[in-house]
Order: structure tokens, then C-alpha cells, then sequence
């Protein structure tokens, strides 16, 4: 029988090992999934984990996967943190988009990048405002977050696929559900390096991730903000006596959270769609869940955890082309890695001790 | 009118099971978000062993051991490993998604035979009741077997008044001596027999083929049902079948064109989970004594 005995301290060499041990068993798992139904085990992992380097602008692309993923995953962390359980980011990110790609195309002939500001801002209140209504239901009537939120993505999904067949769609599209595309101020650029040119997709959205990352670890660690959302996570009985407004803290992750997955959305349509289409996102909402986790709650962890599963996405839809295998299969790899990184959260806190008695 | 009735049991079916599972579980203080995860499981499993056996019933049986065999991974994680209950659950759910579409791939551009319905002598001749209430199918009939059975079983019977206590306070129960950990096993593979059942139910007898992802969101509606029944295991019966009406008037609208937009009409199933859970959670905050008090925490032991 195996027994938890708790540490005095939390383990500092289980917090590295932890993440490093969970990749190990997800690919030993997975490969052991895939020889069992019949997948060639090792062209598989050559396809999902070793392919998407192969090339430099394959490289360039896992960062322009990875943008949307960060930046999702850096609000989802706050959440997460607070014990609020915002999983609906999807529909935030498509609210964002859509909110903002309203406001693009209301200005077909604007030239000036400047006008991004206005888009982006508006993607963040887009997202804020979806994530509000399960925000403002929590708090006011106690209703369950995670269903709120999740219900609201299918309500999103649907909604722009209305708005895109419906008032949005460019009568010039030949029936197409697409909108126009956007005026040239809106529309996000690759990035021209002097002497090498373009790399793969690499667009300066990816700015915003190099902002993102350092402000919010400044919030986290040192701001008093940052401390409540901290405390009122790890121990909310002392958040109560400190007198920490639980609701507005709630609050304030939900709209945050939401914001910046509606600006994940807006850099993801400006920079590589350029216009508004039924589908704008590809799952990034329910990803970026395993990036925050992957990424222990941490923005530098979650940059890095951001591009490990964007190396994964490239991965599997390489072999999807070459190997036929559904991409859906990313998921195989999330889940499994998400129960082991828990169980390492678990070990962190207590020890193993193996005993003859049963209880 | 009758074939109108008929479709919505037909579409509740699936979430009433599921809904009554997750009723045990949660009841038993763990809160399995896994649901939609346990229900794709079991319709790709029930979907390939009829595929391959010809015989619809092992399709029942095929749902019932992929969902309990999804609810043992849960529960080795939450219960055994004492993971957080709401992310792990949320991970059985991604990790189903990328099974089932691996596992589902050969599977797809396949038809296979519906659930023989079985008519119960003499009653199904009666007009109108008869055909929609005994002239159904054998999962049919076991649904409401289940809900008759674990209504008894959480009031009356020693069984599951010791669930219920492990569900509000594990401390107290463990103390008294009950094995709070493997009595939460029990609850939650009984959660994914369920749900494993009302999956494979989706490819037996509503839509003969198998896509990917193709429980759309019903395991989901099916954790919001338990909160609208209050836990109380007959209301989930009304709510089940109120949320099959709508996602049937839903079709009936886009059927009959309707004048509003089809993606607006096809929102409403989601739409009134959020008003429902609103209205029910508004009530629910006034009384507290429904709610499993142990729900979504782990269990450590004694120490």
C-alpha cells in the first residue's frame, strides 16, 4: 500500500523535477497508446516532437503558435490561481476578435498602424465583456463558473458563425461565410529581418508576448494586487480574516483573464487571417488551460510550457499530413500530461512511504 | 405528435443517465468534470464493438466498461494521488477527445443497427402512452430503472446513507471507520458506467455513425442537470426532458424555417443551461444543506 506523508517544507527539488518527469511518462504513455492501436511508435515521435525543429521557419511558426497560447494562458493564471475556474477562454478569444474585427471593418480605408491600439483595446473589452457574464453570475448568485463560461463558448462559436454568414459577410465573397478584409491599419505585419527576410509567419505580434510576460510577473510577485489574487488561492480562510473582497478579486481575474484572451484574438485574425471568418480560433482557449498548468502558474513557466504545446500542435498536424493520424490526438498528449504534472503537485507537499498494511 | 414526444426521450436519455452517475459521484463529495470525456468514450467504444460483434446490447456493455475504465483513471488521479478534482476532471475530458479521434479514425463513413425497441405486452397497445412509454428501447427502460433504484438507494438503504455521509463530511465517516477513499471509487466508476452508457446510447440509437467529438457538449448540460435537480435524483427526469425539448424545438424551428437565424435557434440548449443553472443556483445559495459538503474536496487520510 502506498501512504502520503506530509513535508514540513514544500519540496524546491520536486518543483523542477516534477514538470521533467511528467513529459517523460506522457511520451511513454502515449507511444505505448499509439503502438497499441496500431501506429508506427517511433515515426509518430519523430513526427510530433522532433519535425516541428526540422526547419527554421518551422521554428518561427511554433512561435506564432505559441503566441496565442501564452497570452491566454498568462490570464488563465490568474484565475487559476484565485480558484476561479475560467475554462471558457475560447469564447472569450472569439468574442475579442469579433468585437474588434467589427471596429476594423467600420474603417475600410484607415492606413495607420496606430489604429492596432484601438483594435487590440477593443478584442480586450470584447473578451472582458464575455467573461463578465459568468463573473457578475458567480458573484452576485453563486452560479458555477466552469459551466457559465462553457456554455458561453458554444454561444460564441455560433454567434460569429452567424455574423459571418449573416451581416458581417462580404457580399463579394461568392457565398463564402467571409467578412471583407481589413483595412490596412489593422492588420498586424510579418517581420522583415535586415539581410534574412521574412521567417515563416513571425509577425510583431509576438511584441505583445515580450510585454506580457515580464509586466505580469511584476503584477504576481509584486504588487499588492497580485498578493491577494495569490492568498486568496492558496489560503482563503486568511484572505477572509485579512478583509480581501473576494467578489471584486473574482471580478477582476474573470475581466482580466477574459481581456486578454479577447487580444489573443485580435493579433490572431489581424496577423494571420485578415479578415473574419466562421472559424477564428482552433481550440487555443482550451489549450492554453494545460499552458497555464504546464507553466505552474508562472509567466516564465508559461512561456515556456506555450511553446513546448505549440511544438506538439505543429507536431501532430504534421502527422496528420504524413501519417494520417487525426490531430485531434494532441489532446492524448495534454490530458496525460496534465494528470502527472497534478500528481507532481501532489508529491511536492508529501512524501511516499511504502507500508505491508492495508487499511 | 407521438413521433415529436418520442424524440425528445429519445435525446434526454443520454443526459438523464449521464446526469444520474454524476449525481452519485458528487454525492459521494467528488466532483468528476470529466463527464463529456466518459460519454465519448463510451460511444466510441459501444460504436466499434457493435461495428465488430453485430449485436447492438454489446454496444450497452462496450459504453459501460470504457466509461468506468475512463472513471478509474479520475479516480486513481483525485482519489489515489489526491489531484485537484476540477483540473484533472478537465483533463480526462481533453484526454478523451484525443483518444476517441485516434481510436475513432477507422471508424468513420461506418453505419451500424440501431436498439431493437421492446414492447412490453399488452400495456404498449394502449393509445398514445403505450407506444412512448412501453414501447422503447432496453436502455431506455434501464434509465429510469436506475433513478427509481438510486432514489431508494440514497434515502432508505444503510448503503447509501454511508455514501451520503462520505460525500459531507469524509473526516467524521473515516473516523466511524468507513473506507472513505474506496467508497469514492465505487461512486465515481459508477458515474462513468452511467455515462459511459448514456454515450454509447448517442451512436445506438440517435445518429447510427460516429464523428468525432459527437457528444456536443451533453456531458456538460449533464454536470449542469445535477445542480438543477438540486441532487435529488427525480428531477433530474424533468430536466433531462425539458433540455430534449429544446434542443427538439430547436430542429423543429430550423426544420420549418423559422424566422430567426439557425445558429441563434441552435444556441438555445446552451442558453437555458444558463438560465436554469441562474435560477436554481439563486435558490440553492439560500439553502445550504443540499449541496454534498465534502464536494471537490480530496481526502488525505488520517494524520
Amino acid at each position: 500500500m502506498i501512504t502520503f506523508i506530509p513535508r514540513d517544507k514544500v519540496s524546491k527539488n520536486w518543483i523542477i523535477i516534477a514538470p521533467i518527469l511528467s513529459i517523460v511518462f506522457t511520451i511513454f504513455f502515449g507511444l505505448l497508446i499509439f503502438t497499441f492501436l496500431g501506429y508506427n511508435p517511433i515515426e509518430t515521435l519523430y513526427q510530433i516532437f522532433i519535425s516541428p525543429f526540422s526547419r527554421i521557419d518551422r521554428i518561427s511558426d511554433i512561435l506564432v503558435k505559441a503566441c496565442p497560447l501564452i497570452i491566454i494562458g498568462t490570464g488563465l493564471m490568474l484565475c487559476f490561481k484565485s480558484n476561479v475556474w475560467n475554462i471558457g477562454a475560447e469564447g472569450q478569444f472569439i468574442m475579442g476578435a469579433l468585437l474588434a474585427g467589427f471596429i476594423a471593418l467600420s474603417f475600410p480605408n484607415i492606413e495607420t498602424k496606430f489604429f492596432l491600439i484601438i483594435t487590440i483595446f477593443t478584442g480586450f473589452v470584447g473578451g472582458a465583456l464575455w467573461a463578465f457574464i459568468p463573473a457578475i453570475l458567480k458573484t452576485k448568485l453563486n452560479v458555477n463558473e466552469i459551466l457559465v463560461s462553457l456554455m458561453l463558448v458554444y454561444v460564441a462559436i455560433l454567434f460569429i458563425d452567424f455574423v459571418v454568414r449573416g451581416p458581417l459577410r462580404d457580399p463579394m465573397s461568392f457565398g463564402f461565410p467571409l467578412s471583407k478584409t481589413y483595412p490596412e491599419g489593422a492588420l498586424i505585419n510579418k517581420i522583415h529581418f535586415p539581410g534574412v527576410g521574412f521567417l515563416g509567419q513571425l509577425h510583431y505580434g509576438i511584441l505583445f508576448v515580450v510585454l506580457l510576460i515580464p509586466i505580469s510577473w511584476v503584477f504576481i510577485n509584486k504588487t499588492l494586487g497580485g498578493f491577494k489574487i495569490n492568498v486568496l488561492g492558496s489560503a482563503p480562510q486568511a484572505a477572509k480574516f485579512a478583509g480581501f473582497k473576494q467578489n471584486s478579486i473574482t471580478i477582476t481575474v474573470l475581466l482580466l483573464s477574459g481581456g486578454l484572451a479577447g487580444v489573443a484574438g485580435v493579433i490572431e485574425v489581424s496577423a494571420n487571417i485578415g479578415q473574419l471568418q466562421p472559424e477564428v480560433s482552433f481550440g487555443y482557449g482550451f489549450t492554453a488551460i494545460i499552458v497555464a498548468f504546464l507553466g505552474r502558474l508562472n509567466p516564465v513557466g508559461i512561456l515556456f510550457a506555450g511553446i513546448m504545446i505549440a511544438t506538439v500542435k505543429l507536431g501532430a498536424d504534421n502527422a496528420q499530413i504524413s501519417m494520417g493520424i487525426p490531430k485531434v490526438v494532441t489532446g492524448l498528449f495534454e490530458g496525460i500530461l496534465l494528470f502527472f504534472l497534478l500528481t507532481g503537485e501532489t508529491l511536492q507537499k508529501y512524501r511516499i512511504k511504502w507500508s505491508e498494511v492495508k487499511y | 405528435m407521438e413521433a415529436l414526444i418520442l424524440t425528445i426521450i429519445a435525446t434526454s436519455i443520454p443526459l438523464l443517465l449521464a446526469a444520474t452517475g454524476e449525481l452519485i459521484t458528487e454525492k459521494s463529495g467528488v466532483l468528476n468534470l470529466g463527464v463529456e470525456g466518459m460519454m465519448l468514450s463510451g460511444a466510441v467504444g459501444a460504436f466499434a464493438a457493435v461495428l465488430w460483434l453485430e449485436n447492438p446490447y454489446y454496444g450497452i456493455v462496450a459504453g459501460a466498461l470504457c466509461g468506468a475504465l475512463m472513471a478509474s483513471i479520475f479516480s486513481i488521479f483525485t482519489i489515489n494521488f489526491m489531484t485537484n478534482q476540477v483540473a484533472t476532471g478537465l483533463g480526462l475530458t481533453i484526454f478523451a477527445i484525443g483518444l476517441t479521434g485516434l481510436a475513432g479514425a477507422p471508424l468513420i463513413g461506418k453505419t451500424i443497427p440501431s436498439l431493437p425497441k421492446i414492447e412490453i405486452f399488452l400495456l404498449s397497445d394502449i393509445p398514445l402512452i403505450g407506444s412512448i412509454l412501453f414501447k422503447q428501447d432496453f436502455v431506455a427502460y434501464l434509465s429510469i430503472a436506475i433513478i427509481i433504484f438510486i432514489s431508494f438507494f440514497l434515502k432508505y438503504s444503510k448503503s447509501g446513507i454511508i455514501l451520503r455521509a462520505v460525500g459531507d463530511d469524509h473526516q467524521s465517516a473515516h473516523s466511524v471507520g468507513y473506507p472513505v477513499k474506496k467508497i469514492r471509487w465505487y461512486a465515481t466508476c459508477f458515474g462513468g458506467v452511467c455515462a459511459g452508457i448514456g454515450g454509447a446510447y448517442i451512436p445506438l440509437a440517435l445518429t447510427p455513425h460516429w464523428a468525432e467529438e459527437m457528444t456536443a457538449g451533453r456531458g456538460w448540460i449533464a454536470l449542469a442537470l445535477v445542480v438543477f435537480a438540486s441532487w435529488i435524483p427525480w428531477r433530474i427526469i424533468v430536466g433531462a426532458l425539458i433540455f430534449g425539448g429544446i434542443t427538439i424545438a430547436q430542429l423543429v424551428g430550423q426544420a420549418r424555417g423559422w424566422p430567426i437565424p439557425s445558429q441563434l435557434l441552435s444556441m438555445m440548449p446552451y442558453l437555458a443551461t444558463i438560465i436554469a443553472l441562474t435560477v436554481i443556483s439563486g435558490r440553492l445559495s439560500k439553502n445550504h444543506n443540499v449541496v454534498p459538503s465534502s464536494l471537490g474536496k480530496p481526502f488525505f487520510g488520517s494524520q
